[in-house]
């Protein structure tokens, strides 16, 4: 028996690369999407610490946090489509970017959609350094796993489809400010197993729009 | 003042510092695999850091770094999956289990979250911020607790990942109970019981340092940072 089932939220970058990780997997599962206003019995059951997305069910047992989902699901399905480099040093380095996007990726962008005026200069600037510090790191290579897309790819790529809603109210180009890595998107999303997963930039524009008018930013 | 590291005769490295819990989980570590190695102390790391430690660590600047044949790994818990799957004949700190090692993983993020939070707080803080902050951490022990069960460790019958993660955060417990007066043994008294299990367990005893030196050192570092 395997059942799994994933708890998440469409907009999520951290849901998305658990939904690239069943897909290049091949996993078969059953989506639930969460109203996160409004949580359901389920998720708050099998995530009571943190009550957050995503949350991947095997045979009835929770795991949370995308990247320990991830790392789990390439354990299990060990068969297939490995993620995680199988050279020790390199998992380490694989899993050191990942947890620097974490650190970094997520506040940083935060900070872009919702900071004001001077503020939003500098987070910008503070964004920018972060995604050329990341196309550093990418180099030459097709991925950031080498030839093979893997855990690095799939820890960053969820952000790609944010990229429009920040670049519009950040009024910035990050095409023109790291190439490498757009090109690196661009070539990571004609993989099906991305391109199923990704949610689409213009919704997501419109949903952060919509949720900075409740915020009070204009 | 730089350090001259023979890399020939000692492949593994560690650059620390001695109060850094994370740092004390790695030594932990390799004492428990039997891995020799050379202790560095990063001596002036919040004031001038090292050209050693730049270098190795140039994205945080932080320890604990581990540097192996020359090659750094940076983070704790990244570098004890490293341990794991390097040196992985003798003893394995992760389970064998997948559920289990996404388990320790998800406690000890959930710990480091917590306490990187709530930790300076309890001796920085005061008032109603320091008591909050107090609250917070007795309430994730408690929830540590819960998870220790009836176990001798959090590993189950093994000293484990999640063991090795928390123990050194042990010697910073009279600190927390000076600066916000309560006692963690009355709170939980399952998990001084295993505080203390644990050091009995040589790799602990030899690696953390006394808790008074700990509070020595945080009354000095509040008075270089110009907290009363």
């Amino acid at each position: 028996m395997n059942e799994v089932i994933l708890l998440d939220f469409w907009a999520s970058m951290f849901g998305m690369r658990v939904r690239i990780a069943l897909a290049e997997k091949g996993i078969k599962y059953e989506y639930k999407e969460e109203d996160l206003r409004n949580k359901s019995p389920l998720l708050l059951q099998m995530n009571p610490i943190h009550k957050k997305i995503p949350v991947l069910i095997h045979n009835g047992k929770p795991i949370s946090e995308s990247l320990i989902i991830v790392q789990y699901v390439d354990e299990v399905w060990n068969e297939k489509a490995p993620l995680l480099p199988s050279d020790p040093y390199q998992r380490a380095q694989a899993r050191f970017w990942a947890d620097f996007i974490d650190k970094k990726v997520y506040d940083a962008a935060g900070k872009v959609w919702t900071a004001k005026g001077e503020e939003k200069e500098a987070a910008k600037k503070e964004f920018i350094d972060i995604l050329k510090l990341l196309e550093t790191e990418l180099g030459d290579k097709p991925y950031f796993g080498g030839d093979s897309f893997g855990f690095l790819d799939i820890a960053l790529v969820g952000f790609y489809p944010w990229f429009y809603a920040l670049e519009t109210f950040g009024n910035f180009s990050v095409e023109a400010e790291c190439p490498k890595l757009i090109e690196w998107a661009k070539s990571c999303k004609e993989k099906e197993s991305v391109s199923k997963s990704l949610a689409d930039e213009k919704k997501l524009y419109e949903f952060a729009a919509e949720k900075r008018k409740t915020m009070g930013i204009e | 003042m730089s350090k001259t590291i023979v890399l020939g005769e000692e492949e593994v490295v560690i650059i620390g510092f001695w109060t850094s819990p994370y740092a004390m989980r790695v030594q932990i570590a390799l004492e428990e695999k039997g891995v020799p190695y050379q202790y560095v102390e990063e001596e002036n790391l919040f004031h001038n850091k090292s050209p050693l430690l730049l270098q190795m660590n140039p994205v945080h600047k932080k320890v604990p770094v581990l540097i192996h044949n020359g090659n750094p790994v940076c983070e704790s818990l990244i570098i004890l999956q490293y341990l794991d799957d390097v040196w992985n004949q003798k003893y394995t700190l992760f389970s064998h289990d997948s559920y289990e090692r996404a388990k320790a993983r998800f406690w000890v993020n959930f710990f480091d979250n917590k306490i990187a939070d709530c930790g300076r707080r309890m001796w920085a803080s005061k008032g109603q911020d320091q008591e909050a902050a107090k609250e917070e951490f007795i309430e994730s022990l408690k929830l540590l607790e819960g998870e220790l069960g009836e176990s001798p460790y959090f590993g189950g019958e093994k000293f484990g990942v999640l063991d090795v993660a928390l123990i050194p955060f042990s010697c910073r417990f009279y600190t927390y109970e000076m600066f916000c007066k309560f006692k963690i043994e009355k709170e939980c008294p399952k998990l001084m019981e295993w505080v203390k299990r644990c050091n009995h367990r040589e790799s602990v005893s030899k690696i953390l340092p006394d808790p008074y030196k700990i509070y020595s050192f945080v009354l000095h570092f509040k008075k270089m940072l110009g907290i009363d």
